[in-house]
């Protein structure tokens, strides 16, 4: 069980990453990720997202017949996002004011269909859970490295207006690299592609190092 | 009695929306007053960041009218001193923008000077056409205590006027500067009306 568990959060956060590896939900990926705050404000609604849809389809999977249950991931992801979206609005209306164009944006990411699909509708509630929250978590990751990459490459800051997320106190979370006007491509479009590519790459240099470093050592023992 | 599977599956389609509808509408109803509620106190708090509290006395968001003219619908909240106007806070919209349409609260005093503008709602780029939110820029701060005189500068730089537009990012700047003309115009010429 507990290899099992460690199995579900390393496949979210590193080897099927969502959006560095099955290159899922790319649509608010690439949209969004222009500064690090709005990659962590869609992050966390995403992982919100997940984490309900996930139990909610794991929860009623005895319900769904094969022939029919797209329609019915497609209802209960749009359910959910509307229902998170009428709750914050309701009760964390400033939260609500920051994050609300990106909310919407949700229902158009597939990885939350894609795990509603290959995990949650085979698998128990809790494994379901814990697969959407690592999904998410991996998720927001990538967002967050992209979203730094293209604000410190187009604006030359970090973190800048983290109060809109995390209130008065962050005000001054603000780092500084340059202060001239950077690369205006890292903010547009195009620059959320090339940045994702690098991404992707990177990922895919580390994972070769690691391999060839084991097969070293393994040559040693034998 | 046994269905056939294209009928169970139908069944069970409507089962599920039924019951996702059902809840979708349980919350809607439950977070509608409180929803409401934030955005009166939203707009009581915008209103007064275009209009100083100390600059009128009557009951500002219960006091308005509506007028549509040549299309545009304008909610105008009527600002009064010792029964006299003293200024209009008036709502209205632009699809000039990048994306969707922008709404705009400009505050013009009863001599059509601007008094302030704020950006209520929109859609425009982050990072790029947001800046037109006081939070993320103080480009909004260029309307405050706009003389009317100037009106023919009113545009953004590339057109001309007066107005930075945004790195990458000309359209909505341009949409708000022209939105703002065009209901100080429409102030003009229609005041008799509004008060």
């Amino acid at each position: 069980m507990r290899s099992e568990s460690v199995k579900i959060i390393n496949n979210g956060l590193w080897h099927n990453n969502q959006a560095l590896v099955a290159l899922l939900g790319l649509c608010p990926l690439l949209a969004v990720s222009n500064t690090v705050i709005n990659s962590l404000g869609l992050g966390i609604a995403t992982t919100l997202t997940l984490v309900l849809s996930n139990l909610l389809v794991s929860s009623l999977r005895r319900f769904i017949l094969p022939e029919i249950r797209l329609p019915l991931f497609v209802l209960i992801i749009a359910g959910v996002v509307t229902i998170i979206e009428l709750i914050m609005h309701a009760w964390f209306y400033d939260l609500y004011k920051i994050l609300g164009i990106f909310i919407p944006l949700i229902v158009t990411n597939c990885a939350i269909i894609g795990r509603a699909e290959v995990f949650a509708s085979k698998n128990k509630i809790l494994p379901s859970l814990l697969d959407g929250l690592a999904m998410g978590i991996g998720f927001s990751f990538a967002l967050v490295l992209l979203g730094g990459f293209r604000e410190v490459l187009s604006s030359g800051t970090l973190f800048a207006q983290a109060d809109l997320l995390f209130g008065h106190s962050a005000k001054n979370w603000q780092i500084t690299f340059f202060d001239d006007s950077g690369i205006l491509l890292a903010m547009l479009p195009p620059g959320a592609f090339i940045g994702l590519g690098l991404l992707i790459a990177l990922k895919n240099a580390l994972e070769l190092k690691q391999k060839s470093t084991k097969t070293n050592t393994s040559k040693v023992y034998e | 009695m046994k269905l056939t599977p294209p009928a169970q599956a139908a069944l069970r389609i409507g089962l599920f929306s039924f019951i996702i509808i059902g809840l979708v509408s349980f919350v809607y109803h439950a977070t509608k007053d409180k929803i409401a509620l934030n955005e009166h106190q939203a707009l009581l708090k915008n209103l007064q960041r275009v209009l100083k509290k100390q600059s009128y006395d009557n009951d500002l968001a219960n006091d308005f009218v509506q007028i549509t003219k040549s299309g545009q619908t304008y909610k105008i909240y009527r600002a009064r001193k010792l029964n006299k106007p003293v200024a209009a806070v008036i709502t209205t919209t632009t699809s000039q923008g990048y994306n969707g349409n922008i709404s705009l609260l400009i505050a013009i005093n009863i001599n059509g000077n601007i008094n302030a503008v704020r950006v209520l709602n929109h859609r425009e780029t982050p990072g790029l056409g947001d800046a037109i939110e006081l939070k993320k820029s103080p480009w909004i701060l260029s309307f405050n205590n706009l003389p009317l005189q100037n009106i023919q500068q009113w545009a953004v730089k590339r057109d001309g006027g007066n107005f930075d537009q945004f790195t990458g990012a000309t359209i909505t700047p341009r949409a708000i500067v022209n939105e703002v003309k065009a209901t100080a115009l429409f102030f003009q010429q229609h005041q008799h009306e509004i008060f």
